[in-house]
C-alpha cells in the first residue's frame, strides 16, 4: 500500500492550451497595449471606430427598416386602388444609401486594420528583437530558448488576433447589442423584458454548460500532455524500446494513456458541441415567447401605453429579437479570447521590460599611429590599437597600447550571490601566452571566459586588462579585442562567406580568402558545389562537425584579435579531421594570448601554462612537464593511473 | 500512393465507431429539417395568426414551434454526442493504431520518418484529422443541406424571389473561389517566410554568446528589421487580396434585402405573398448565406487536412523491412559470430554500399575491439548483428544460426547494443536500468551500476536509485547517461554485448575501470566495442579496423601497430597520452 502513483510527467512548461491563465493586472495590460497602438495610430483607430459606428448604424437601420415596409408602405398601398411605388421607391433608395454606407464603413474599417495590425505586430517584433539582443547573457542563462521563442510565435500572434479582430468585434458587438436593445426598448417595452429575461437564462444556461465543459476540458488537456510526452518520449526512444523489445510493454502503456485521453476528449468535445443547439433552441423558444405575447398585444389592437404594438412593430420585434442572441453570444467569445491574448501581451511587455545589459565602462579601444612611445589617434588602419583611458578625476587622457596581457586577481564569482562557484583565482597571462583550462565538468572552465568577456561581473578580485580594470572598458570595446571558437559552432544561414564575414564586418574577399587558408578552411570551401558562396542552412548541417569548426576558426582568425577563448571540440572528430582542426587553431593562436579550455591532450602539451581546477578552485597549475612530475591530479587525468596515495 | 488509398486506409481505423458516425449525420439532417420548418412556423404566427386576428392560430403555431424548437435541441444534442464520440474515437483508434505500427518499424523504417516525424504525425496529424472528421460528419452535411433546404422553401414560397438567392449564391460562391484561391497562394508564401523568420530568430538565441562577443547586435538587428519589415509588406499584400470579401458579401445580402423589400412589396399588394411569408423570406436569405460562409470555411479546412491524412495514411500502410521469421529459432547457441561475403546499404539500390565485402569470424567471448574514421560503417557493421537492419547480400550468422532465422526477441535479448545515441527515459533510475531486465532485483542492479561505474554517483544523489530521471535523461550529465546505459544493457547478460561509442564522455581511468568490469562479469559475453580512443582497444583481443566500409585489419592489437598503417596512425595521434580529460556536459 505504500507504493504511490507515479505521475506522469509532461514536457518541461508545457501548459495545457485553452486553459485560463492567470494574469496579474489585466486592466493595466490591456491599457498599456491600447496606448502602444494609439500613440502609432491615433487617427487610423478613430477611422476605425468611426466605421464601426457607421456599420452599426447602417445594419440597425436596415433591420428597423423592415417595420417601415410594412406599416407604412405596404399596408397602406395595401388599401389603395392603383397602387403608387414612387414613395416606397424612395425609401428604398434611402436604406440603399445607408447600406452603400455601411458596406464602404466595413471595407474602411478591414483595410485601415491591416495596417494597424500588421504595423503593430512589425513594431513588437522590432522592439521585441532589439530588446533581446541587449539582455545580458543571464537573462538568456536562466530562460530556456523555447519559452523565449514562443513569446515570437505564439504570443506576438496572439496580440495581433486581438488588436485587428477581437477588439474590433468587441466594439461591434457591443454597439450592436446596444443600439438594438433601444430599438426593442422603442418598439416595445414588455417584450424587451421578455427577451432580456432569456437572455439572462441562456446566460446562465452557457455558463453552467461552460463548467462543465471547462472542467472536462481541462483533463483533456493533461491528458493530452502526458500522450504526447509519452509520444515525444517514446519517438526518441525508439531506437533503444528496439534493442530492449521493448514494443510489447510500449504499446501497452500507450493504450492505456490513449484510452483515458479519449474518454476525456469524448466529454470535453461533447459539451462543447451540445452549447450551440441549445443556445439556438433558447433563441427559438425566446422568439416564440415574444411571438405569442406579442401576437396578444397585437391582436387586441386598443392596447395603450407601453404595450401599444402595430403588426409591423411586432415584425421588426422578432427580427430585433432574433438578431440579439448573435451579438451576445460574439461578446462571450471575444472575452475568451481577449482574456487569452492579454496573457500572451503580458510575457511580451515582460521581455520588453528586461533590463539591457549595463554598459558604463568608458574606456575604449581606438586606432592609433605608434610613433616611439607616443601614440596619435588615427582614423585609418595602422594595425596598431590602443585604449583610451580618460581618467575621470583628472580628465587626463592617456593611451596604453593594447598588447593582451590579462590578470586576474582573487576572483570570487557566483552566478547567484549565495552560490559562489569560483574562488580566489588568480592568473597571469603575458601577450601571446598559451593558457589551458583542464578539469572536470562544473569545475568553473566556461565560467572564468564568462568573466573574461564580461558575459557576468564578478563578485570579488579585479580582472585587468593590459593593466585596466576591465569593467572600466566599454564592454563592446572590450568583446572586440577577444576572439572566440566555442564547442556550438553556431553557423547561420547565409553564405560561407556571409558566414566568416561575421568575425570581421568590412572584411574584404581577399582578407576572407586568407582567413580561411589560416584555419585550413579553404580546401573544403573551394570544393563545395559554389564555394565560398554556397548556401548553409540549418546551423550548417550540410557540413560536417570538422567543416564547421574550421569555419568557425576561419571566422575568428578574419576578426584578428590579440586575445582567443577556445573551447574545444569534443565530438567525435575522426584523428584525420582532428589533426586539421588542431593545426588550424594552431595558426589561429600564434602570436595571441589564448585561453583554451582544452579537451584532448595534444592541444595542451605545448602551454605556457595549464591550470588544473575542481570545484572553483585552481589546484594544480604549471607547464606540462612541470605537472607530470608532481604527480597530482593532472598526472592522473593525463596518464589514467591513479596516484598511490 | 495516392490520397485516395490513404483516406481509404484511414476509413479502415473507424471500426467501432461506425455507428457513431452514421447517426452523426442522421441526427444532423434532422436538425436542419427543423431548423428549416421554424421560419415557417414563424410565418404562420404572423399571417394566420396576427393578422387574421386569430388568437387560436397563433398559439396553435407557437406550439407547433416549441415542437419542433424540442425536435431540434434533442437532434442536436444527438449530433453533438455522436459527433463527439465518432470524433475522439476516430482519433483514438488512429494513435493506437499508428503507434502500434511504429512498433513494429525497424531501424530503417525510423530512420526514414524520424523522430519529430512520427511525433507531428501522432500528435498535429491526427488532431487535424479529429477535427477534419467532425467537420465532416456534422458541419458538411449541416451547411449543404441547410442551404439546399432553404432554398427549396424559398422556392415554394416564393420562385422568383428564390432566383434571387440563387443568382447571388452562384455569384458570391464565384468570388470566393477566385479570391480564396489566389488567397492561399498567397498566404503559403507568407506562412514559409514566416516560418524562416522565426529560424532565424531561434538561429540568433542558439548563437547569442557569439553575437554578444564580437559585437554584432546591431548586425542582427538590421538583418532581422530588414527580413520583418519584408515580411510585413508580404502580409500587407496578402491581406489586401481578401479584405473585400467580407464587404462583398454584406454588400451582396443588402442588395438581395432591397430587391426582396421591392418584389416583396409588389407581390404582397397584389395578394400573392404574405408578410409573414416575407419575413420567413428573410431568414431564409440570412440561413442561405451562413451556409455559404460555412462552406467556405469547410473548404479551407478539409484542404489542410488533407497533407495530414496523406502523412498519417503513408504511416499506416508502412510495413517493416525486418520480419519475423515463420518457424523461428527461440534458443541461441553461444555468442560466436560470422560475418559471410555480407554488403550492406541504407537506400535499396544505392550505388555504393556502405559495408562491403566483409568476412569476419568472431569466437564466442572474444573482445573485440573496432576503430575507424567518421564515415567508415562501424555503427553500420554492428547494428547487423542483431538485426536492426537487414544485410543486402551475404549473411551474418551468430551461434552458426543466421540472425533472419532467430526469433526477433530471443535475438535481441541475447544481443545488447548500448547505442551511441543512447536515451534514458522519464521514472526512477531503477525503473530505467529494469528495461534491462524486468525482474531484476534492486541487488542485481545496484551490481551491475558498480561494474558501469555508476553506482559511485547514483549513491551520491539524496534518493539514491529512486532519483527520478526527466524525460531524455536531461538531469543527469553526458557521462552519467553513457554509464547507466552501459548498467541497463549490463543487466541483460547477453552473450554478445556491443558498445557503440558508448564511453565518448567518461574519462579514460573510469573507461578502463569499466572495460576491467565488463571482463569479470560477463566472462563468457562476447564483447565488441566501437571507439575513437585507441586506449580503449589495447587490452582487446582483435581489433576490427574499418576504412571506407571495408575492412582493413583484423588482428591483435599489438600486430595490428606492425602491420596496418591507419592503426598506425591513430595509435600515434593518441599516442602521446591517453585522449580526452573531462566528462562532457549535457548534448
Amino acid at each position: 500500500m505504500a507504493s504511490e502513483t507515479k505521475e506522469v510527467k509532461m514536457g518541461r512548461g508545457r501548459m495545457p492550451r485553452g486553459v485560463k491563465p492567470k494574469i496579474e493586472n489585466p486592466g493595466k495590460i490591456m491599457a498599456r497595449l491600447m496606448k502602444y497602438v494609439f500613440r502609432y495610430y491615433s487617427i487610423h483607430m478613430i477611422v476605425v471606430m468611426l466605421c464601426i459606428l457607421g456599420n452599426v448604424f447602417a445594419s440597425v437601420q436596415g433591420t428597423l427598416f423592415l417595420r417601415t415596409l410594412i406599416d407604412d408602405y405596404i399596408t397602406p398601398l395595401m388599401g389603395q386602388a392603383t397602387p403608387d411605388y414612387g414613395p416606397l421607391l424612395m425609401a428604398i433608395l434611402r436604406v440603399a444609401g445607408y447600406y452603400a454606407i455601411g458596406v464602404i464603413c466595413a471595407f474602411t474599417q478591414s483595410k485601415v486594420m491591416i495596417y494597424v495590425g500588421q504595423g503593430t505586430l512589425l513594431r513588437i517584433r522590432k522592439e521585441l528583437f532589439e530588446k533581446m539582443e541587449s539582455l545580458p547573457i543571464r537573462y538568456f542563462d536562466s530562460h530556456t530558448r523555447g519559452d523565449i521563442m514562443s513569446v515570437y510565435t505564439n504570443d506576438v500572434d496572439t496580440l495581433r488576433q486581438m488588436v485587428s479582430q477581437s477588439l474590433p468585434q468587441l466594439l461591434s458587438s457591443a454597439l450592436t447589442i446596444v443600439s438594438i436593445a433601444i430599438s426593442m426598448i422603442s418598439l416595445s417595452i414588455p417584450l424587451t423584458g421578455l427577451t432580456f429575461i432569456m437572455v439572462i437564462v441562456m446566460m446562465i444556461v452557457s455558463a453552467k454548460i461552460a463548467g462543465a465543459s471547462g472542467t472536462n476540458f481541462i483533463r483533456q488537456q493533461k491528458s493530452l500532455g502526458q500522450v504526447n510526452g509519452f509520444i515525444e518520449e517514446m519517438m526518441s526512444g525508439q531506437k533503444v524500446v528496439k534493442v530492449f523489445t521493448h514494443e510489447e510493454a510500449n504499446v501497452n502503456d500507450f493504450n492505456k494513456l490513449n484510452d483515458e485521453l479519449f474518454e476525456a476528449a469524448n466529454k470535453a468535445t461533447a459539451f462543447v458541441n451540445i452549447m450551440m443547439p441549445i443556445n439556438a433552441q433558447l433563441g427559438h423558444l425566446s422568439f416564440m415567447i415574444c411571438a405569442a405575447a406579442g401576437g396578444a398585444l397585437a391582436l387586441l389592437g386598443n392596447g395603450q401605453g407601453i404595450f401599444a404594438l402595430t403588426v409591423g412593430g411586432l415584425a421588426s420585434f422578432l427580427t430585433f429579437n432574433k438578431n440579439f442572441n448573435m451579438p451576445i453570444n460574439q461578446v462571450t467569445q471575444q472575452m475568451n479570447a481577449i482574456v487569452m491574448s492579454l496573457a500572451g501581451a503580458d510575457r511580451v511587455f515582460k521581455l520588453m521590460d528586461e533590463e539591457a545589459e549595463v554598459d558604463d565602462g568608458y574606456v575604449t579601444l581606438v586606432r592609433v599611429k605608434k610613433d616611439g612611445d607616443k601614440f596619435e589617434e588615427s582614423e585609418v588602419r595602422t594595425g596598431h590599437w590602443a585604449w583610451k583611458h580618460q581618467h575621470q578625476a583628472t580628465g587626463e587622457v592617456e593611451y596604453v597600447e593594447m598588447k593582451g596581457n590579462i590578470v586576474m586577481d582573487g576572483v570570487d564569482f557566483g552566478y547567484r550571490d549565495d552560490k559562489m562557484v569560483l574562488h580566489d583565482i588568480s592568473l597571469y597571462a603575458h601577450p601571446g601566452q598559451k593558457i589551458a583550462f583542464v578539469g572536470s565538468t562544473g569545475a568553473g572552465k566556461t565560467t572564468i571566459m564568462n568573466l573574461i568577456t564580461r558575459f557576468y561581473d564578478i563578485q570579488d578580485g579585479k580582472i585587468r586588462y593590459d593593466g585596466i580594470n576591465i569593467n572600466k572598458i566599454r564592454k563592446s570595446d572590450l568583446r572586440r579585442s577577444l576572439g572566440m571558437v566555442l564547442q556550438d559552432t553556431n553557423l547561420f544561414t547565409g553564405t560561407v562567406r556571409d558566414n566568416i564575414r561575421f568575425g570581421k564586418l568590412d572584411a574584404t574577399d581577399e582578407e576572407i580568402v586568407a582567413a580561411a587558408k589560416l584555419a585550413n578552411a579553404d580546401g573544403f570551401i573551394t570544393r563545395l558545389p559554389d564555394g565560398y558562396d554556397t548556401m548553409l542552412t540549418g546551423g550548417g548541417e550540410n557540413l560536417s562537425q570538422g567543416q564547421r569548426q574550421l569555419l568557425a576558426i576561419a571566422r575568428a582568425a578574419v576578426a584578428n584579435p590579440p586575445v582567443l577563448i577556445l573551447d574545444e571540440a569534443t565530438s567525435s572528430i575522426d584523428s584525420r579531421t582532428e589533426r586539421i582542426v588542431q593545426d588550424g587553431m594552431d595558426k589561429l593562436m600564434k602570436g595571441r594570448t589564448t585561453f583554451v579550455i582544452a579537451h584532448r591532450l595534444s592541444t595542451i602539451k605545448n602551454s605556457d601554462c595549464i591550470m588544473v581546477m575542481e570545484n572553483g578552485r585552481i589546484i594544480e597549475r604549471g607547464t606540462h612537464d612541470d605537472l607530470l612530475e608532481e604527480k597530482g591530479k593532472y598526472y592522473e587525468l593525463y596518464t589514467g593511473k591513479a596516484v598511490a596515495t | 500512393m495516392s490520397t485516395k488509398d490513404y483516406v481509404k486506409e484511414l476509413s479502415k481505423h473507424i471500426q467501432e465507431f461506425k455507428r457513431d458516425s452514421i447517426l452523426t449525420p442522421i441526427m444532423m439532417v434532422l436538425e436542419v429539417i427543423a431548423d428549416t420548418l421554424l421560419p415557417f412556423f414563424m410565418a404562420g404566427i404572423v399571417d394566420e395568426g396576427v393578422n387574421k386576428g386569430d388568437m387560436r392560430a397563433i398559439m396553435y403555431y407557437g406550439g407547433l414551434m416549441l415542437l419542433c424548437a424540442i425536435f431540434g435541441l434533442f437532434t442536436g444534442f444527438g449530433g453533438g454526442y455522436f459527433g463527439a464520440r465518432a470524433s475522439t474515437g476516430f482519433a483514438r483508434n488512429l494513435r493506437r493504431d499508428m503507434f502500434a505500427n511504429i512498433q513494429r518499424f525497424s531501424f530503417a523504417e525510423i530512420d526514414k520518418y524520424s523522430t519529430s516525424g512520427l511525433v507531428t504525425r501522432l500528435t498535429t496529424d491526427v488532431t487535424n484529422i479529429q477535427n477534419a472528421f467532425q467537420m465532416l460528419l456534422r458541419m458538411c452535411v449541416r451547411a449543404p443541406l441547410s442551404m439546399i433546404m432553404a432554398m427549396f422553401m424559398a422556392f415554394l414560397i416564393s420562385p422568383r424571389i428564390a432566383s434571387i438567392y440563387l443568382a447571388a449564391v452562384v455569384f458570391l460562391g464565384i468570388v470566393m473561389v477566385l479570391v480564396m484561391g489566389k488567397a492561399t497562394r498567397y498566404f503559403k508564401e507568407v506562412f514559409k517566410k514566416y516560418d524562416s523568420l522565426n529560424e532565424s530568430v531561434e538561429e540568433n538565441l542558439a548563437a547569442i554568446r557569439l553575437v554578444k562577443a564580437y559585437n554584432r547586435e546591431e548586425h542582427e538587428n538590421n538583418r532581422f528589421v530588414a527580413a520583418v519589415t519584408n515580411l510585413y509588406k508580404l502580409f500587407v499584400q496578402a491581406e489586401n487580396n481578401i479584405v473585400m470579401v467580407m464587404p462583398v458579401m454584406t454588400g451582396t445580402v443588402y442588395v438581395v434585402i432591397l430587391f426582396i423589400s421591392w418584389i416583396g412589396a409588389h407581390l404582397i399588394v397584389q395578394h400573392t405573398l404574405t408578410t409573414g411569408e416575407l419575413m420567413s423570406l428573410l431568414t431564409y436569405c440570412s440561413n442561405i448565406l451562413m451556409s455559404l460562409m460555412f462552406l467556405a470555411m469547410i473548404f479551407v479546412m478539409m484542404t489542410m487536412s488533407v497533407a495530414s491524412a496523406n502523412r498519417i495514411g503513408e504511416v499506416l500502410l508502412e510495413g517493416t523491412s525486418v520480419e519475423q521469421p515463420e518457424n523461428p529459432v527461440m534458443e541461441m547457441k553461444d555468442g560466436s559470430i560470422d560475418f559471410e561475403d555480407v554488403d550492406f546499404s541504407y537506400v535499396k539500390g544505392a550505388r555504393q554500399s556502405v559495408v562491403k565485402d566483409v568476412n569476419l569470424h568472431i569466437n564466442s567471448g572474444e573482445f573485440i575491439g573496432v576503430i575507424g574514421g567518421t564515415g567508415s560503417a562501424k555503427s553500420s557493421l554492428v547494428n547487423l548483428i542483431c538485426r536492426l537492419y537487414d544485410v543486402t547480400q551475404g549473411s551474418v550468422k551468430v551461434g552458426g544460426v543466421d540472425v533472419s532465422e532467430y526469433d526477433l526477441k530471443t535475438l535481441r535479448d541475447n544481443v545488447a547494443v548500448v547505442l551511441q545515441k543512447n536515451t534514458l527515459f522519464s521514472g526512477t533510475i531503477l525503473d530505467n536500468l529494469r528495461w534491462g531486465n524486468p525482474d531484476a532485483t534492486e541487488e542485481e542492479c545496484i551490481e551491475a551500476c558498480k561494474i558501469a561505474c555508476a553506482d559511485d554517483f547514483i549513491s551520491k544523489f539524496p534518493e539514491g536509485y529512486n532519483t527520478q530521471i526527466e524525460q531524455g535523461g536531461t538531469n543527469v550529465s553526458g557521462g552519467q547517461r553513457q554509464r547507466l546505459c552501459i548498467a541497463r544493457a549490463l543487466l541483460k547478460k547477453p552473450k554478445i554485448l556491443i558498445l557503440d561509442d558508448s564511453t565518448s564522455a567518461v574519462d579514460t581511468a573510469t573507461e578502463r575501470r569499466i572495460r576491467e568490469g565488463m571482463q569479470s562479469y560477463l566472462p563468457g559475453t562476447t564483447k565488441i566495442v566501437i571507439t575513437q580512443r585507441i586506449a580503449a582497444v589495447q587490452g582487446a583481443d582483435r581489433v576490427i579496423v574499418l576504412d571506407e566500409g571495408r575492412v582493413n585489419g583484423f588482428d591483435t592489437p599489438e600486430h595490428l601497430l606492425e602491420t596496418n598503417a591507419i592503426y598506425r596512425e591513430v595509435s600515434e595521434t593518441q599516442m602521446s597520452g591517453t585522449g580526452d580529460f573531462d566528462e562532457k556536459g549535457d548534448d
